[in-house]
């Protein structure tokens, strides 16, 4: 053969690869409303940075006829790209192939661009479209995911790791997912359960369709395993590009400083806050008026959405905010909103990403149901990862800041190195109401008009101890600030916290309260 | 921002908060005080034997019922000395979790 003959040779196998399931198949795909694997890794890399690696890996599997099927890249597309020139390690399921289905040859292609993407310290993205285990290569499959898990666990807070859902992902397979930093998932499209509605029908006599089972919506607004929502493949694509301009490559790295940019909000912040503290705002409304140019990127804003978290920028550097949500139940810690705080600050930590906490919350979510469902297990986590975390950590009180709700939320007691009040905070072991009902109980139960006498103690209560001065007396706040002068004073707080050098005794890790 | 009508009166500890509910929240269910006299599914299956009958006088420990889940069969036995009240499944039955099986009276 001439060399050009090669070269055409070349060329002619890898068109036949990269037809995967062949067009039959692709038609299905994009019946389903589905773009193809290959479209999906490039739309999301940037253009002409994609490079496939193993192409022409082939199974050995023999039995159930399986030495008679050739299957394209054994279902799995790998390889590298940029995204914003950001280096990325890439794998995307290809569900025209066998369904997606992992066999042996099919996980090895994944570990390998997951143990590049550890070598080489760049972020991790995994689409997933897959019907699951391949069930001919028996046990093999099962060696791949169990591989997949492992590599997982070895990465999480050494490289970003991101998870895109685009099709089924179901038994073991959900478990790599889990494992990673970052969920995405889109309406209609990605379906996630452990055991399908036909088991569950089966065993149970439950009859639930999967959407409803494991649907996107599910899992972002119920089950909390989904971080970030779309309604097309297009949107999360963008979800996922803006994430990686937030994130560092690695947990050696800081995330890109971008070219500060004034915040788009032009009145008075303290205009944003109600006086009452029982009446609601929406705290996404504090931090967008703090931010760089308005834009706060919320992660979780479906699930547990009386804790509000996510990233934005103070003179172009990534800062992790975690805000009590008092326009939903009131902004209380449960069950669910520890833990979506608790991972995220520990995400926050990991990645070298300083923490700003603004606080505004009336306690624990009271409840039989929360109780018995561990509010205790769960809650300690937010004091877990608060008081491990080594990043700068500040918190700015807006208004309540109760009891244990005041020691959870990053208080200076676990380990916070700024902590700023406005004059609106009120620092108490618990609301004036309630202490009032304690500590004057004698003097209310033996009046001529309790009722009087409680309202009067109330308020006495209220001026004496519902503010920020009696925290400030003690140096537990180290200054109490004008609303307005928020973002500054945030931004100073950075700028000389920016050499922060914490160690905690050396351990081979911690034991959270999982 | 909110439509105010989607706020309620919200009570943590001694005040009574203005806010919205969360879809989870709104659907928990209530507690329930347990009856030691019901003996409910602990797991969801099939009822494969039911070993007593109505009106049947019982020892702590003796059989009352097999119940089989995810390919064990689990004997489910009376919790104290009692007789059965009710029966509310038949054999073959398939129960969630939870379940009202059998009831017992002192």
């Amino acid at each position: 053969m001439s060399l050009k003959k090669h070269i055409l040779d070349l060329r002619k196998r890898k068109e036949q690869v990269e037809m995967g399931g062949g067009e039959k198949a692709i038609e299905k795909q994009v019946a389903m409303g589905k773009m193809t694997a290959r479209e999906r890794i490039l739309a999301l890399l940037d253009q002409n940075s994609f490079t496939e690696y193993d192409l022409f890996v082939e199974h050995e599997a023999k039995d159930f006829g399986m030495d008679k099927k050739q299957l394209h890249g054994d279902g799995v597309i790998i390889g590298t790209g940029t995204i914003y020139g950001a280096p990325i390690c890439i794998f995307a399921q290809d569900f025209t192939v066998a369904g997606g289905s992992l066999g042996l040859m099919h996980a090895r292609k994944i570990t390998k661009i997951m143990d590049h993407a550890l070598k080489m310290r760049v972020p991790l993205i995994g689409i997933n479209d897959s019907g699951g285990a391949r069930i001919q290569e028996g046990v093999n499959s099962l060696a791949g995911y169990g591989e997949i898990f492992y590599r997982n666990t070895i990465a999480s807070g050494v490289i970003p790791q991101i998870s895109v859902i685009l099709g089924p992902c179901a038994g073991g397979a959900v478990y790599s997912p889990a494992l990673t930093d970052f969920v995405f998932v889109v309406d209609n499209i990605s379906k996630m359960f452990i055991t399908g509605p036909g088991v569950i029908k089966t065993v149970l006599g439950e009859e639930i369709s999967m959407e409803e089972l494991g649907g996107a919506r599910v899992h972002a607004e119920i089950t909390g395993n989904a971080h970030f929502f779309a309604e097309s493949e297009q949107e999360c694509f963008d979800q996922i590009k803006k994430l990686i301009t937030f994130i560092p490559w690695n947990n050696n790295k800081k995330a890109k400083e971008f070219p500060p940019k004034a915040p788009t909000f032009k009145g008075n912040i303290e205009d944003l806050i109600p006086s009452d503290p029982r009446q609601p705002y929406d705290v996404r409304d504090v931090i967008r008026s703090i931010v760089d140019e308005g834009d706060f990127f919320e992660i979780q804003e479906l699930f547990a959405a009386n804790i509000v978290i996510g990233f934005g920028r103070l003179n172009g550097q990534t800062i992790g905010f975690v805000a009590n949500q008092p326009l939903v139940l009131a902004g209380v810690l449960d069950c669910d909103s520890s833990d979506k705080a608790a991972r995220f600050i520990r995400y926050c930590d990991s990645f070298n990403i300083p923490i700003v906490t603004l606080e505004d919350m009336p306690g624990y979510l009271p409840g039989v149901d929360q109780e018995h469902a561990g509010v205790i297990r769960h809650g300690a986590k937010v004091l877990y990862a608060y008081s491990e975390a080594t990043v700068p950590k500040i918190t700015v009180i807006l208004r309540k800041a109760y009891g244990g709700g005041y020691i959870a939320m990053n208080s200076r007691h676990l380990g916070a190195d700024f902590m700023f009040a406005w004059p609106t905070a009120e620092i108490a072991v618990m609301g004036p109401e309630g202490a009032a009902n304690i500590i004057f109980k004698k003097e209310i139960d033996g009046a001529d008009d309790p009722d009087e006498m409680r309202k009067l103690k109330v308020q006495e209560y209220k001026e004496k101890f519902a503010n920020p001065y009696v925290a400030a007396a003690k140096g537990y706040i180290d200054s109490v600030i004008e609303p307005n002068d928020t973002r500054n004073i945030l931004l100073h707080a950075l700028e000389v916290s920016v050499g922060k050098d914490v160690h905690h005794p050396e351990k081979k890790h911690g034991i959270p309260p999982f | 921002m909110s439509k105010d009508k989607d706020l309620v009166g919200f009570r943590v500890q001694s005040l009574e908060y203005q806010t919205k509910l969360t879809k989870k929240f709104a659907n928990r269910q209530a507690w329930k005080e347990p009856n030691p006299l019901e003996i409910r599914s602990y797991i969801p299956g099939t009822i494969i034997d039911i070993q007593v009958e109505v009106g049947q006088v019982l020892k702590e420990g003796d059989n009352v019922l097999v119940l089989q889940a995810m390919k064990m069969l689990n004997q489910i036995t009376m919790p104290f000395d009692a007789k059965v009240k009710e029966i509310h499944i038949k054999e073959g039955d398939r129960v969630p979790k939870n379940e009202l099986m059998i009831l017992l009276e002192e």
